[in-house]
């Protein structure tokens, strides 16, 4: 219909999805048919699909995260065909499209798997451990009111840009579950750099990468081992580069507090 | 009742510092007694949340997302408005006040929007503190663009990402607060009920969406801010989960709800490619700087080009219509969205729209790629034109985008006084679940404006004028009010699983949309909002009787939670049509086919209607009652908007 190929046929899939009551209970794959899939359609719109004839069958629908379904939310988080969001490259889950498919193709979709992102149910997972990361020191000690007149902080405009590309992580954890050692480098490396690039963030910076890092390690989230799948699997296309500059902070900072363990 | 707006006496520019000092202060000592709620922590939960933590108060925040910072604030695309003159080209406080009026097509009260003006500029300075990453240039200092309908380059952005970075330096100084132990966030909550206890808000009831376990919450005030209830029409740009259940609650508990027919409709989103469709994509308002809106000269080209027996390329410059520059020389393609909203549906109407269906216009970037290249033209928007390439399948820097206008966001909200207070003492509404700012139209730009400003620098003065008054003792939820809301919460969720019907939630959702896209969209009659208001009624009716839910309220249910935010959208539509039904006049995003001018825009009648209506709750299925609240200008002179 909008699309370029209005001649693309409806397709028929099978769907092996991971089904899981809750955290206590254990998991497994279950498979489901789905027919006259719109090669238009998102595949959280086939999801929905899925769920109404669930519904309808009397059976539980599949639970997973979404909101904004336009790809700046975040919420969505599904592990298809064994990558972060699917195939398509830079694409979060809501903007991969039904047209990356064939008709008669097999699509297993799983939830992030870290240890630090328990299942809440089917392909809902708990992000709340990049909270609390946030919270250990992902900002600039602000409050409201008395901030000088914004022009008082000029800003070179790479500077600022290169920030603002930092800034644009959209915290869905796909690094994560990309990394074989579920590696929260990029997703923290992301929030550092963005801050240590900035004037704002210079004043603190030195206990915030020590800080976010601390909480890292106490999520539970493995170490990085420089292979890189969390960026080539980013949907907003977080640079490496940000765990290089997250690795030099962490560093000064460590040198400066005389605590290079 | 009265209606006592609360705006301060005397001029205009001296109303809210004057309002500032006469406020009642709670002593520094004593803040830490008073605990407050902020449901909602999009740009003004989470602005008010930290900024009241950071006064002293303790803060209970919610968000039924999984992290405050998935609030749909994070998709505004476009930018933020601030008086800040930085170009030098003539804007001022007085002039982002007056184009907010005028845009609002004078349906707004002057002294709140002569406050938003105010504070905007304090706005931009705080997120810069923050780290906010805005559109610089190479001299350092932050860049403007002009937006939606002004005249002066006032808007500050991030490239295409504006409502995300801010939202995410609000959720930053959120973050701060939560660390610090000063506010305590509960995720994964829905608020399902107002407490209010001796007629003051006194706490909240709420359901955990992952154990369904229903909680109470009790606080000294409670403030909303859960945004728009745009999804009452299905598809819309809002995100899925945005709906109207708690300022709809609070309504049902006593507080007014206002104008709530007030809808914005936005004329750049992507064109509806099929029943499944699911929600509507924003192409930011900003591409109509520099893209031109057209379509075919007659109607026969455009059949041919629906037919593809002609492409779009083969339609030569002069059989192409550039209606808007046609139309509004002053303004053309950046008229403002409820006039270049209405004009696309007339194009379409005339059997001259695009696209498959017929329901699309074109959005043109030939022009700007040939006057500079794509290149800059990717600087400005390239990631808008990958998320149109990715939904689409079309590459816009080719081929023309197609659009079409699609619900935005709601105007209509709690009504709120000059404290942002509303019929509840002690309830709070604030951005947009609010009504307050934008009268019968929003300026683009101006969302994030109002939901930052009523967070950071309206709340966290007013509030304190009710808690100075209210004695700092400790509050619990012992008061059977609690329990009595509480049970009325778990009773409907029981309810709702027991019907056992044949349609699921999203059946009715569908065809409450489809109702109210058809009769109370972009344009409305009098005939058509009758039969509306009929079929609403007989949706709700069945929906009590048919809805489909399995499962149970013990466990992580989204088919529960939709149930009961379309059994909400179901009252709410029909208080829509009853507001569209009296107001006998068009203005703004309302449109009255009745009343237009015999140029076909919109005619209002400012000596009948040039009021506020406040509708109160008066028990189920009974009729609303309307309380007006009558608009003063002093400030502004009443005209006939005219982007001519």
């Amino acid at each position: 219909m909008a699309g370029s190929n209005p001649n693309a046929k409806p397709m028929n899939l099978k769907l092996r999805v991971w089904r899981q009551p809750n955290r206590q209970t254990e998991g497994r794959i279950v498979e489901y048919d789905v027919k006259d899939i719109s090669p238009d359609m998102s595949f959280l719109e086939m999801l929905d699909v899925l769920n109404e004839d669930l519904l309808h069958k009397s059976q539980d629908p599949v639970a997973f995260d979404h909101d904004c379904r336009e790809g700046i939310c975040g919420s969505c988080d599904l592990f298809i065909n064994g990558r972060s969001h699917g195939p398509e490259k830079g694409t979060t889950t809501c903007q991969l499209h039904m047209r990356k498919f064939s008709d008669g193709d097999t699509i297993t979709i799983e939830p992030w798997r870290a240890n630090a992102f328990p299942v809440n149910k089917d392909l809902s997972v708990d992000r709340s451990a990049f909270d609390r990361i946030i919270q250990a020191g992902g900002y600039v000690s602000v409050n409201t009111g008395g901030a000088p007149d914004g022009n008082e902080i000029p800003i070179p405009k790479d500077i600022a840009d290169r920030a603002f590309e930092a800034a644009t992580c959209i915290g869905c954890g796909a690094c994560v579950a990309a990394c074989k050692n579920a590696s929260a480098m990029l997703f923290v490396s992301a929030k550092v750099s963005q801050l240590a690039l900035l004037p704002q963030g210079q004043v603190e910076a030195k206990t915030r990468v020590e800080n976010m890092v601390a909480q890292m390690d106490i999520e539970g989230f493995g170490a990085c081992s420089n292979i890189g799948s969390c960026a080539a699997e980013c949907p907003v296309g977080i640079s490496l580069e940000n765990i290089a500059i997250l690795n030099r902070e962490f560093l000064v900072a460590k040198a400066a507090s005389n605590n290079l363990a | 009742m009265v209606l006592n707006s609360k705006a301060p006496e005397g001029p205009l520019a001296e109303k809210w510092d004057k309002h500032k000092f006469n406020v009642k202060l709670v002593n520094p000592a004593n803040k830490r007694k008073y605990d407050v709620i902020v449901v909602g922590t999009g740009l003004a939960g989470a602005a008010a949340a930290a900024s009241l933590a950071e006064l002293g108060y303790n803060v209970k925040a919610f968000t039924y997302h999984d992290s405050p910072r998935r609030a749909h604030s994070i998709a505004a695309q476009g930018g933020i408005n601030a008086a800040k003159n930085y170009q030098n080209d003539g804007d001022s406080v007085f002039r982002l006040f007056y184009d907010t009026i005028k845009g609002g097509d004078y349906r707004a009260r002057e002294a709140n929007v002569y406050r938003l003006a105010q504070v905007s500029v304090n706005i931009i300075d705080q997120c810069v503190a923050q780290g906010v990453p805005f559109a610089r240039e190479y001299g350092g200092l932050l860049a403007n663009r002009s937006f939606g309908g002004a005249q002066v380059s006032r808007t500050f952005y991030a490239r295409g990402q504006t409502g995300q970075q801010l939202l995410l330096g609000a959720y930053s100084a959120l973050s701060r607060q939560i660390a610090y132990g000063k506010v305590k966030m509960y995720t994964r909550s829905e608020m399902l009920d107002v407490v209010v206890v001796d007629g003051k808000a006194r706490g909240i009831i709420t359901r955990n969406l992952i154990t369904g376990e229903v909680q109470t919450h009790a606080a000294h005030a409670v403030v909303l801010a859960t945004g728009g209830y745009g999804n009452v029409f299905y598809l819309s740009t809002n995100a899925k989960y945005c709906n109207v259940t708690a300022p709809w609650r609070a309504h049902k508990k006593g507080a007014y709800f206002a104008n709530p027919c007030f809808t914005q409709i936005h004329p750049t989103c992507i064109p509806v490619s099929g029943d499944y469709q699911s929600k509507l994509t924003l192409m930011s308002e900003s591409l109509r700087n520099d893209g031109r809106v057209w379509v075919p000269k007659t109607k026969e080209t455009a059949e041919r080009l629906r037919k593809g027996e002609i492409k779009v390329q083969d339609i030569k410059e002069e059989d192409r219509d550039y209606f808007l520059e046609r139309k509004y020389p002053a303004f053309g393609n950046l008229v403002p969205r409820d006039v270049a909203s209405r004009n696309a549906k007339q194009m379409c109407d005339e059997g001259r729209g695009v696209g498959s269906s017929g329901l699309a216009v074109y959005l043109d970037f030939a022009d700007i790629i040939k006057r500079t290249s794509a290149e800059a033209v990717s600087q400005k928007y390239g990631n808008l034109f990958e998320m149109y390439e990715k939904i689409t399948d079309e590459n816009p820097y080719e081929l023309p985008m197609r659009i079409y206008p699609a619900v935005h966001y709601t105007m209509g909200g709690l009504w709120v006084d000059y404290n942002l207070q509303t019929t509840i003492p002690g309830l709070y509404a604030a951005g947009e679940c609010n009504f307050s700012d934008h009268g019968a139209n929003r300026l683009g730009a101006s969302a994030l404006m109002q939901g930052l400003a009523d967070g950071y620098f309206v709340i966290p003065y007013t509030i304190g004028d009710y808690l100075a008054q209210t004695a700092p003792t400790p509050v619990n939820t012992d008061h059977p009010a609690f329990a009595e809301a509480k049970a009325g919460v778990q009773a409907r969720t029981e309810q709702l699983l027991s019907i056992n019907g044949n349609r699921t939630p999203d059946e009715f959702h569908k065809a409450l949309g489809h109702v109210m896209w058809e009769y109370c969209g972009m344009a409305r009659n009098a005939e058509g909002l009758k039969h509306a208001k009929a079929e609403i009624q007989k949706l709700r009716r069945e929906f009590w009787q048919d809805v489909k839910v399995v499962g149970t309220g013990e466990e992580m249910n989204q088919a529960l939670e939709k149930a009961g935010r379309v059994a909400d959208f179901l009252e709410l539509g029909e208080l829509m049509v009853d507001d569209a039904l009296d107001r006998n006049e068009s203005c703004g995003g309302h449109f009255r086919e009745e009343y237009q001018t015999p140029e076909g825009e919109a005619l209002r009648d400012d000596d009948h209607y040039a009021y506020v209506a406040a509708w109160e709750y008066m028990g189920d299925n009974q009729p609303e009652r309307l309380n007006k609240e009558d608009l003063v200008f002093e400030n502004v002179k009443l005209t006939q908007r005219s982007y001519k």
